[in-house]
């Protein structure tokens, strides 16, 4: 399958990733020749079963709506790469 | 030092009779890690002052009276498994300077029996590769050729299990990354089956496929830990409560009578001779101890690289969304607005690998593709599951290399991506179908170690116990050590 410039800034945009023009090239050669090899899934017979998502088909469990872990919010924000007044801070997102 | 003090039933043994104290073995396992170090790059941390200190709180529980079962052994953690206060890095700069507060079940469980926790190992970037090359801390060196990989994700615990620092090591498998390791360092790597251990605080790559494991030098040792580890957490939504593996029979049931197939596609094209002679002597040695050889198809088993490389990027993709340099983690200097403060963050936290299977899931997920990609790799999965079930009504375990050739050189398939995901072959449809499965050494080519592969049905650890216990106890396969280089 052919994978052009524009479709790995599409997927990097979509994934939130920066990529250099000069890796674009890399990229979209690397990402074909993976695409190449899931074309192989279209020749198995699979059209009248259902998708497996998770081993065994486990029914997911529902936990009790009660709250088990207490205020943490310092535990946390140790680990925030910048925090005031126990926010997050990011750049200013409204101009 | 012997080498044969480098197992655990060695170490729980010399600790009961008091022949050696926690506090020594702790020592001797921190001489031999930092005179490993320089030459394997195995660990990312080293933990001496907390793992002496352990140690000491060992012995004095040891000097009141019952201990924990594995109270005093000296272990190491791949480092993906949370460990509250102690930096968790999953190999990536973009948790460089990640201190968890809470930790992993798996964590909670070994401390509580008393483990001594000796440093966290080095890994694939976010357990993605097979080879460790794709460490921001550096690749692992295989202590057998320090030219040559020790496969991964969890290369790092294989090698230190293998070089005899630790008896035993955490690790987790995704499509192979405890089995292929330990195939390619001469030691044995067992995972379970899916949800038999507890997910929770063990940092995801593809949460469906994802399970912690063990390496050791023997399945006996493997069976132990397990053991400690295994259980149902709350905590872990894919968790199963199931009965624990009865390991006491499983280690005293005879070879004899044990119906083990021989998968046809885990002999295809690709194996290297020495790989095929080795195995092929191995099954010839359970038919001399009474097991029978059955031909088994999984004529599924020609999509599971396809199938497998969809669905662990896709869920990858998803869960790596998390890392956006804002909570924790790496984040880039000076962002112009927010979404450069994603992008940045991402692009330069991240290694190469992390990011491609980052693009190639966000793409199989994407409108338009998730029905071509996603779900079709779905029904495949299907398929694989149902051609394992056939296969074990006629069979107790499957059995054939784990993986196609003998641990390759370091760089040589770093090029071409693709060439490594295809080496996969023989592991990725035990994890697309949430079975267990244990590689046991069995043997060299070139001089290099091969692993045989077994695998059994969901919750069947016993009979991989039984089937890898007992050929360990009729070869020697098994305790043969690297050479020692310089002091280790």
């Amino acid at each position: 399958m052919s994978v052009d410039r524009a479709l790995v800034r599409s997927i990097a945009e979509l994934a939130r990733l920066s990529i250099s023009p000069q890796h674009e090239e890399a990229a979209a050669i690397e990402l074909a020749a993976v695409l190449d090899l899931f074309e192989a899934l279209s020749a198995a017979p699979v059209d009248a079963l259902q998708p497996l998502s998770h081993p065994g088909d486990p029914e997911l469990r529902l936990r009790d709506d009660v709250a088990v872990a207490g205020d943490q919010r310092n535990a946390f924000e140790v680990l925030a790469p910048a925090m005031s007044g126990g926010y997050y801070l990011v750049p200013k997102v409204i101009e | 030092m012997s080498a044969e003090l480098f197992t655990l039933s060695a170490q729980l043994s010399a600790l009961s009779r008091g022949e050696i104290s926690s506090r020594a073995l702790t020592e001797i396992t921190l001489e031999r890690a930092a005179a490993s170090q320089p030459l394997h790059n195995a660990l990312i941390t080293t933990l001496g002052e907390s793992a002496r200190s352990e140690a000491d709180a060992c012995d004095a529980r040891r000097a009141q009276g019952p201990v924990g079962t594995l109270s005093g052994v000296p272990y190491a953690h791949k480092d993906l498994f949370c460990t509250a206060g102690v930096l968790t890095t999953c190999g990536s700069k973009m948790l460089s300077n990640f201190v968890p507060p809470y930790s992993a079940a798996v964590h909670e469980s070994l401390q509580e029996a008393g483990g001594v926790l000796i440093g966290k190992a080095n890994m694939d970037e976010f357990a993605m590769g097979s080879s460790n090359e794709h460490s921001h801390f550096g690749p692992v060196k295989n202590p057998w050729d320090l030219t040559r990989v020790p496969g991964g994700s969890s290369g790092g615990s294989a090698a230190l299990v293998a070089a005899r620092v630790v008896a035993f090591a955490t690790g987790s498998d995704t499509g192979g990354s405890v089995r292929q390791p330990a195939a390619f360092c001469g030691v044995t790597g067992f995972k379970p089956t899916y949800g038999r251990v507890s997910r929770h605080g063990m940092i995801a790559y593809a949460s469906s496929l994802d399970q912690a494991g063990v390496i050791a030098t023997t399945v006996e040792d493997c069976a132990r830990i397990l053991s400690v580890v295994s259980g149902f957490d709350p905590r872990d939504s894919t968790s199963s409560n199931v009965a624990a593996i009865a390991i006491e029979p499983a280690l005293t049931r005879s070879l004899k009578g044990l119906r083990i197939g021989r998968p046809r596609q885990w002999f295809g094209a690709g194996i290297e001779d020495g790989v095929g002679t080795a195995v092929e002597d191995a099954l010839a040695e359970y038919v001399r101890q009474g097991a029978t050889i059955v031909d088994i198809d999984l004529p599924a088993s020609a999509w599971s690289i396809p199938a497998y490389y969809v669905i662990a990027p896709a869920e990858a993709s998803s869960n790596l969304a998390r890392f956006d340099g804002v909570r924790y983690g790496h984040r880039c200097e000076n962002p112009r607005d927010l979404n450069d403060l994603y992008r940045r963050s991402r692009a330069e936290g991240f290694g190469h690998e992390v990011q491609r299977r980052i693009l190639i899931g966000t793409y199989a997920l994407s409108a338009g593709y998730y029905d071509a990609y996603y779900r079709r790799a779905q029904q495949v999965r299907r398929l694989i599951a149902e051609d394992f079930a056939r296969a074990f009504t006629k069979v107790d375990v499957l059995a054939g290399p784990t993986s196609p050739t003998v641990a390759f050189k370091l760089g040589e398939k770093l090029a071409d991506p693709l060439a490594l995901y295809l080496a996969d072959v023989n592991t990725v449809g035990v994890n697309l179908a949430g079975l267990p499965g244990v590689s046991v050494p069995c043997g060299f080519s070139n001089g290099l170690p091969v692993g045989l592969q077994l695998v059994a049905a969901t919750w069947r650890e016993d009979l991989l116990i039984t089937a890898g216990h007992g050929y360990q106890q009729v070869t020697e396969w098994h305790r043969a050590t690297p050479p020692e280089r310089d002091h280790v």
